[in-house]
């Protein structure tokens, strides 16, 4: 990795990572740039250009009655993965019980997992417990599928956290839960709030799990997987664009809330069981 | 120390124990951290626990915090049982060597958080939460960030935050270690003058010799979980214990003598000695080795040993030369000399019989 070395392959290095980005965003591109086509998915190149497509889009109450499920679910599955994601990252950084090393790789076992497995599981179990699918099935399994990555978000946070901070609260008279409250909680609204937006545009575009758990209402995705099965239409990749952007400006405004709080704790403890494939793979 | 358990009297005359630990032992992943420690601790008193890293000192003041329990034996605070009460409602509070001070919080909430989880009376606060900061003069940092300020000044922050709840014991945890040498030794000062001020029992453990020697009203000396000596920083340095005591305490020459007939040889000297016959270790500060005037044998007369040697190295140090003598036999001594003047091949040299000090060999693990 000598520094001659780097730089007498750079130009070539640059046109190989350049190919991949392409390769990468180039379908993007096209779909952003179609949703302004003027004659429509048909035809190369592209031709004219439109806000026709957008107009439409929102005149169409059917697809923003889909949006709508979509943000509620996704804002119900934050709640569940937090709620339960906060106690798991507690017990897995001060807790020591039997099964620890076991139970810190099941937590991640769903984000491994593939959605169909995730998705038929909760299935059976909502099927074999007599509930009826609907967006309630679809939440329960967002919220259940994400929980991992609430909780190597708050896992990280914790790890990172002084711990003599918490010593010095119960030094100064302040009972565990007092502690808690005042202490660990304001330390770690960073990585929560971090958490709560991936897990928020994770359960935004999910298709696996909620393919098998949705009832009569469509959430975003599958309405416009269902509305695709009768063909391409500019007006799904205008609604597509305006997710991209939805998503990307979700995932920046965790990205630099990670970094911030990356530089501001001072603890090289950097959590070890961190997903490092999230951050690239879901765009 | 005693088995009914009645307080054992300090060492140092009529006062007050204030905290008493008795026969503590510690031991983490089955390793023991600490072997029976029992230490009374007065009131008032500026003791410091002096140690090297891994020999346990942290771990004594996190049992007397509370953030450590205790495998066996007991703390006790004025005849109370401490360690049986949760850290949260102890009367002790602790400057840990990070500072951890809050950073959501700003500098007078860090110093009034204390108040506030006692629910003390509103009213009171601010004008407690003053004074703190002026104890330590940060008055005019009251409403800053602490991400502002310097390590310094976090420290005193850490301090009034602490001091603010007027502690039966305040704990420092190497609270200086992070600051560079001229903070440090001006925090040295503030922090003797204040304990003077606020009258609180400070123990402070620190891993620096001199730090201990130039505040403490005793040293606690630990050695791999075992006290090794507890005494007064002058008696620590002119009477150590052990072997250890003297070499870790200051300077020291080492030596390996035999005692018979209430004579002590080592090597070419020989010095009276009042204690059993046999082998022994005598601990002789450089400053005690001084040039004789009057040429003799290696006879022990009137308390003064003589001897004869090769100065093999002269470091000039202002006021007081180092000299290295070579008295044969590979024993080599270190001396310090006022203002000898160059010393060249042979010289007589003596000390005092009374500066040579036996002290317990081996002793720890």
């Amino acid at each position: 990795m000598s520094g001659a070395l780097q730089s007498s392959r750079a130009p070539l290095l640059t046109t190989y990572a350049l190919l991949v980005y392409a390769f990468l965003y180039f379908p993007i591109v096209v779909l952003v740039v179609y949703s302004f086509n003027g004659s429509g998915v048909g035809g190369f190149p592209p031709s004219g250009w439109t806000f026709d497509w957008y107009r439409q889009l929102f005149a169409d109450a059917s697809l923003w009655d889909a949006v709508l499920n979509s943000f509620i679910v996704a804002a119900v599955a934050v709640a569940i993965s937090l709620g339960l994601g906060l106690p798991a990252a507690l017990a897995l950084d001060r807790a020591q019980f039997p099964g620890k090393a076991l139970f810190r790789r099941l937590v991640l076992l769903p984000l491994i997992l593939p959605g169909i497995i995730t998705g038929l599981s909760l299935l059976m179990l909502f099927v074999g417990v007599g509930m009826k699918l609907s967006l309630v099935t679809v939440t329960l399994g967002h919220g259940t599928a994400l929980i991992s990555v609430a909780t190597t978000e708050i896992f990280a946070g914790l790890q990172k956290m002084d711990r003599a901070q918490e010593e010095a609260s119960l030094d100064l008279g302040a009972n565990h839960w007092k502690t808690f409250w005042r202490i660990t909680f304001p330390n770690l609204k960073v990585s929560l709030i971090a958490a709560a937006l991936l897990i928020f545009t994770l359960s935004l575009d999910e298709i696996a799990v909620t393919f098998f758990l949705i009832g009569r209402d469509n959430t975003l995705p599958l309405e416009i997987w269902s509305r695709l099965r009768r063909g391409i239409t500019p007006e799904i990749n205008a609604i597509s664009t305006l997710i991209l952007l939805f998503s990307i400006s979700t995932i920046l405004i965790w990205y630099r809330l990670r970094t911030r709080t990356q530089h501001a704790g001072e603890s090289p403890a950097e959590a070890a069981m961190l997903p490092s494939s999230l951050e690239g793979e879901h765009s | 120390m005693n088995a009914s358990g009645s307080p054992v009297p300090v060492e140092r005359g009529p006062v007050e124990v204030l905290l008493s630990i008795q026969k503590v032992e510690k031991q983490f992943a089955g390793r023991p951290v600490l072997c029976g420690i029992s230490l009374d601790v007065a009131s008032g008193e500026f003791l410091t626990i002096l140690g090297e890293s891994g020999s346990g000192k942290t771990t004594l003041l996190r049992l007397i915090a509370g953030f450590e329990h205790l495998d066996s034996g007991e703390i006790r605070m004025a005849g109370e049982r401490l360690d049986q009460i949760p850290a949260h409602r102890r009367e002790v509070n602790t400057v840990f060597q990070s500072y951890a001070i809050f950073p959501h919080l700003s500098v007078f909430e860090n110093v009034a958080y204390g108040l506030r989880a006692k629910s003390v009376a509103r009213a009171e606060i601010p004008p407690r939460v003053t004074q703190a900061l002026a104890m330590v003069k940060m008055s005019e940092f009251s409403q800053s960030a602490p991400s502002r300020l310097s390590g310094g000044q976090q420290q005193r922050v850490a301090l009034a935050r602490a001091l603010v709840n007027r502690p039966r014991v305040l704990l420092l945890d190497e609270p200086l270690s992070a600051l560079d040498a001229n903070l440090r030794r001006q925090m040295q000062v503030e922090l003797k003058s204040l304990q003077r001020e606020v009258g609180i029992t400070f123990i402070f453990v620190t891993h620096d010799q001199e730090e201990a020697m130039a505040l403490s009203d005793r040293v606690a000396l630990l050695r791999a979980g075992r006290l090794e000596q507890v005494a007064e920083p002058r008696e620590i340095y002119g009477q150590p214990a052990t072997a250890y005591a003297a070499q870790f305490i200051g300077q020291t020459n080492l030596l390996r003598a035999e005692v018979r007939d209430g004579i002590a040889n080592a090597g070419p000297m020989a010095w009276p000695s009042a204690g059993p016959s046999g082998a022994a270790t005598f601990s002789l500060r450089p400053e005690a080795i001084r040039l004789s005037s009057a040429p003799q044998g290696a006879r022990p007369a009137g308390g003064t040993a003589h001897f004869h040697g090769r100065v093999q190295n002269q470091t000039f140090g202002g006021a007081m030369d180092l000299v290295e003598i070579d008295c044969g036999n590979s024993h080599i001594l270190r001396a310090r000399i006022p203002s000898p003047g160059p010393l060249v091949g042979q010289q007589e040299f003596e000390f005092a019989a009374s500066d040579a000090v036996r002290v317990r060999e081996g002793g720890g693990s």
